[in-house]
């Protein structure tokens, strides 16, 4: 898949728009008349029930759908459920624009599988250019190197199991520990978030990073753990050092080379004037601290698991 | 070090008090953070000590009210439930 490079650039100020509501890339059908749909979901339902029930003869059955009271019963609970739909739509979107998060959710298959190549073996990944398409990211469908949080999340709740699992194979389990490691992951994840972003606040980087593309990154880190867990179950001891060895040195690679293109403008070809009058060095102390916290995260929340 | 999101709230709250309890004209003044000492030159890139001071002006301006909401809400919960 060849896209060529128009509207390249390697960073966006942050004053411009949210991700526009053209839905060419993201075919996005769901806001296009859904009370249109539910009706027409409705009547093969009358249709269906009405000739089967023909077929097996219950008169009782073949009147309350073509009862004209049901009729008009149901499409007004379909009109309710469509109101309550809006309504809670209009309230989340207040908190956090659902078009964007849908960005991040728009994966396939062949998107997964490459990016858990790319976390777990880094070295032989050439371009590492998140490319735009006439000024808006390419959806992770697109773009293997776009972010997306469908690998985060589900790492997460797959850490947490196996959390328990390693537990129940030690004997340690109970149900209020499973619960303490899930709040004691998530804790760790937004105190790293809060960080980067008061830090990239700090230094005023203009970079296009949103709070969900660092939730992104600080969450691909449970992918590692999983690898590292796995290995030390498996294997033992020797397994877990090794493995988190390599999980770390990997992870590392790969935060300070997707980093390095957002928040290090002056080191890529066409730096404007005023882009790097914020110490760089001070840049790559956030891409480095960035990159040396997560072996150290990975150790301390995997450790208690592997003894 | 095992954290509940009850530990994280306390730590949020504890930390946004500390900031909102540094007076502007006894302390920050005092040691050159004050809202005037703040504002440097009129580049397009405000050094670090602005943007924290800015920062500070920020949280304390904003979160005034709500710190004192959830402040008194907090005391009645720890005075009820230890």
């Amino acid at each position: 898949m060849d896209l060529p490079h128009h509207g390249y650039r390697a960073t966006k100020q942050r004053g411009r728009t949210a991700a526009p509501t053209d839905s060419v890339l993201f075919d996005d059908t769901s806001s296009a008349a859904p009370a249109m749909n539910n009706q027409a979901y409705y009547t093969p339902g009358y249709n269906m029930g009405g000739t089967s029930n023909d077929m097996q003869g219950g008169p009782g059955a073949n009147n309350l759908f073509t009862d004209p009271m049901a009729n008009a019963a149901m499409m007004y609970g379909s009109s309710l459920a469509n109101q309550g739909k809006d309504m809670v739509n209009k309230e989340i979107s207040r908190f956090m624009s659902v078009n964007k998060l849908k960005y991040f959710f728009a994966v396939d298959t062949r998107y997964v599988l490459k990016k858990l190549m790319i976390l777990m073996f880094p070295y032989t990944h050439q371009d590492w250019e998140v490319r735009y398409h006439r000024d808006t990211p390419l959806t992770p469908r697109q773009d293997v190197n776009a972010p997306d949080l469908y690998i985060p999340t589900m790492a997460f709740i797959t850490y947490i199991l196996l959390a328990g699992m390693a537990l129940g194979i030690q004997k340690r389990f109970s149900p209020e520990v499973l619960g303490l490691c899930a709040s004691t992951a998530l804790v760790w994840i937004i105190i790293e978030v809060l960080v980067m972003l008061l830090s990239l606040y700090l230094l005023t980087v203009h970079s296009d990073l949103s709070t969900f593309d660092l939730i992104a990154y600080s969450g691909y880190k449970y992918v590692g753990m999983i690898f590292t867990v796995l290995c030390g179950l498996l294997f033992g001891s020797d397994g877990y050092f090794v493995a988190l060895a390599w999980s770390s040195c990997a992870l590392m690679f790969f935060i300070v080379r997707s980093l390095k293109m957002k928040i290090l403008p002056s080191l890529s070809s066409d730096s404007m004037g005023m882009g790097s009058s914020a110490k760089p060095q001070l840049r790559l102390y956030i891409t480095v601290a960035t990159a040396v916290f997560q072996p150290i995260i990975i150790y301390w929340l995997t450790s208690h698991l592997v003894r | 070090m095992a954290f509940t999101l009850y530990s994280l709230i306390q730590t949020a709250i504890l930390c946004t008090n500390a900031v909102a309890v540094l007076h502007e004209e006894r302390f920050l003044s005092k040691i050159g953070w004050g809202v005037d000492q703040g504002v440097g030159g009129f580049g397009d890139d405000p050094g670090v000590k602005a943007q924290v001071l800015n920062l500070i002006r920020s949280v304390r301006t904003v979160m005034r009210v709500p710190l004192i909401i959830l402040n008194s809400a907090c005391i009645v919960l720890l005075l009820l439930f230890g």
